[in-house]
């Protein structure tokens, strides 16, 4: 791999840029057999192939995607990055994310555009004021840095912000100085470009119709280009894992619903944080092209189709005018929706399964972005080592025993 | 937007008019029933690409839960049915069979 730098771009500048090359390999057939096999080339996937490679030396890898590289979730989030959660392991988990996004660039020598730029988190009740300073300060015992701010430190933060709105005024604010937002596919390219270098092979368009068991261990999975064999499998397909996990023959404790987001026409800057409003369930932040990017709530029903119900979009946006009236006057560019796996306790689940070497990292539901990083580490040390102390309280059974990770009512509904 | 017939007033109601309850058929199992039979019912989904019975109520109407058969993968609807049964009925069941031949589902077929 030829590494990028300033010098490289001062050198291909007097080359005409004939000395580039593709950033990763493009494999079209797989090989016969792979120590570990990764379903689903999105961030998640690849950061744990990645991981795989780095912290435990396995590189025989293959990462299987149906589409193209990250293409689902990690082409339509709102690239948010935050950890100022309630419970200690989403706290931890979140953290070593949010960690491990101020070196990536330096890692992967990638320039993800990592921007620790401040996320707001508005309290415009009662109970959530009660709610976020209680955030604070389990999030001071956690070493987590977020402070509770007042309604006059958000409006110096967001001048455009209408703090007394009649409907929604603004009461105060949990403030994470160190959240902020990154690139989102360049977290996916630059992941794949690693995992490409160190040998493993990205292979698109392959899309996994069975999975092959031998007395209660996985052998090997049935794709669109041919079988293949593997030692481990590790699934990661967010949206799709119950599918997945069906043809594996086991159930996940989790459903499919449709979020949605958009973005405005490209304008001036004028808001350098991101802010989540998670009463009137809106989050907004601007994009260094300058278009507001603002995210909602999910669908109410089961979803496959990655389109969702337009009244959502219009109670966000309804919403957001009152706290931003300026933002009455954007005209909207773009709407998408991506399919989210939302479970029990709004909490991921990363565990073995009933399969024997089968792994699986999902659930992430709305918040997944923010957690690539720190999910690729965890999920790579549990499936090199059997088990991780990020993922121990994350495993799939532990609905079974009640030991939920309830975020659903520490983090409101976004998350 | 979805819209589903209710099938207690009758009205077409939009989905701003209705509420999502979840998978539908859901087995509560009772008293002296095994800890892996309740953590089902609570929380394994089929969660299936494709048809999915489910509850929904209407909720700023009639107020009533009922039924519906709908596809996850194309949004078609199948069909609305009263809450009090079992299982679909007849009707339903062969409106699905003859949009996706071959379906199953759970206990259904």
């Amino acid at each position: 791999m030829k590494r990028y730098s300033a010098f490289a771009v001062a050198r291909e500048a007097l080359r005409n840029h004939t000395g580039w090359n593709r950033a990763w390999a493009k494999p079209t057939q797989p090989k016969k057999k792979y120590d570990a096999i990764i379903v689903g080339a999105g961030g998640h996937g690849l950061a744990t192939a990645y991981y795989l490679g780095k912290n435990f030396g396995i590189t025989n890898v293959a990462i299987l995607e149906k589409g193209w590289l990250g293409g689902g979730n990690t082409g339509r989030n709102t690239t948010i990055i935050r950890s100022n959660y309630l419970q200690d392991p989403s706290a931890a988990i979140y953290e070593k994310s949010r960690s491990l996004y101020e070196t990536m660039s330096q890692d992967l020598n990638y320039n993800v555009m990592f921007s620790p730029r401040g996320v707001i988190m508005l309290a415009q009740t009662q109970s959530e004021i009660r709610g976020y300073k209680r955030t604070a300060h389990a999030n001071a015992l956690q070493g987590v840095t977020t402070e509770w701010i007042s309604p006059q430190r958000v409006k110096e933060l967001v001048p455009i912000m209408n703090i007394d709105g009649p409907r929604y005024p603004v009461l105060g604010g949990l403030w994470q100085a160190r959240g902020g937002t990154a690139r989102h596919d360049a977290v996916a390219w630059g992941y794949a470009r690693a995992c490409s270098d160190m040998g493993m092979d990205v292979i698109q368009q392959c899309e996994v119709t069975g999975v092959r068991t031998h007395q209660g261990k996985v052998v090997g999975v049935d794709t669109s280009k041919g079988p293949i064999d593997c030692d481990k499998l590790g699934m990661v397909v967010a949206g799709h894992a119950s599918v997945l996990a069906e043809k594996a023959g086991f159930r996940l404790p989790m459903e499919s619903v449709a979020l949605q987001a958009l973005v405005s026409e490209p304008i001036k800057p004028c808001m350098d944080v991101v802010v989540m409003a998670n009463t009137v369930h809106g989050y907004m932040s601007q994009s260094d092209k300058g278009e507001m990017v603002i995210g909602g709530g999910t669908d109410g029903y089961n979803n496959y189709t990655q389109r969702g119900s337009f009244h959502h979009i219009e109670e966000t946006v309804r919403a957001l005018v009152e706290t931003f009236p300026m933002i009455a006057r954007l005209k909207m560019l773009r709407q998408w929706g991506g399919i989210v796996d939302v479970t029990g306790d709004r909490s991921p689940i990363l565990s073995k399964t009933p399969v024997d070497g089968i792994f699986v990292n999902c659930g992430w539901g709305t918040g997944g972005f923010k957690a690539i990083p720190g999910s690729g580490w965890a999920m790579a040390e549990l499936m090199a080592k059997g088990q991780s102390p990020l993922t121990e309280e994350f495993n799939m059974f532990r609905f079974r025993e009640g030991k939920f990770i309830d975020e659903s009512v520490a983090a409101g509904v976004a998350h | 937007m979805l819209t589903l017939n209710c099938p207690y007033c009758g009205v077409n109601a939009d989905e701003t008019d209705l509420h999502g309850e979840g998978e539908a058929h859901l087995k509560r199992h009772g008293p002296g029933s095994s800890d892996d039979e309740f953590h089902d019912y609570l929380f394994q989904r089929q969660n299936p690409k494709g048809v999915h019975f489910e509850r929904w109520r209407h909720i700023y109407g009639c107020g009533k839960f009922f039924h519906a058969a709908r596809c996850t993968a194309t949004l078609q609807v199948f069909g609305t049915y009263s809450a009090q049964t079992l299982e679909p009925p007849q009707a339903i069941k062969d409106t699905i069979t003859a949009a996706r031949p071959g379906w199953s589902w759970g206990d259904f077929s």
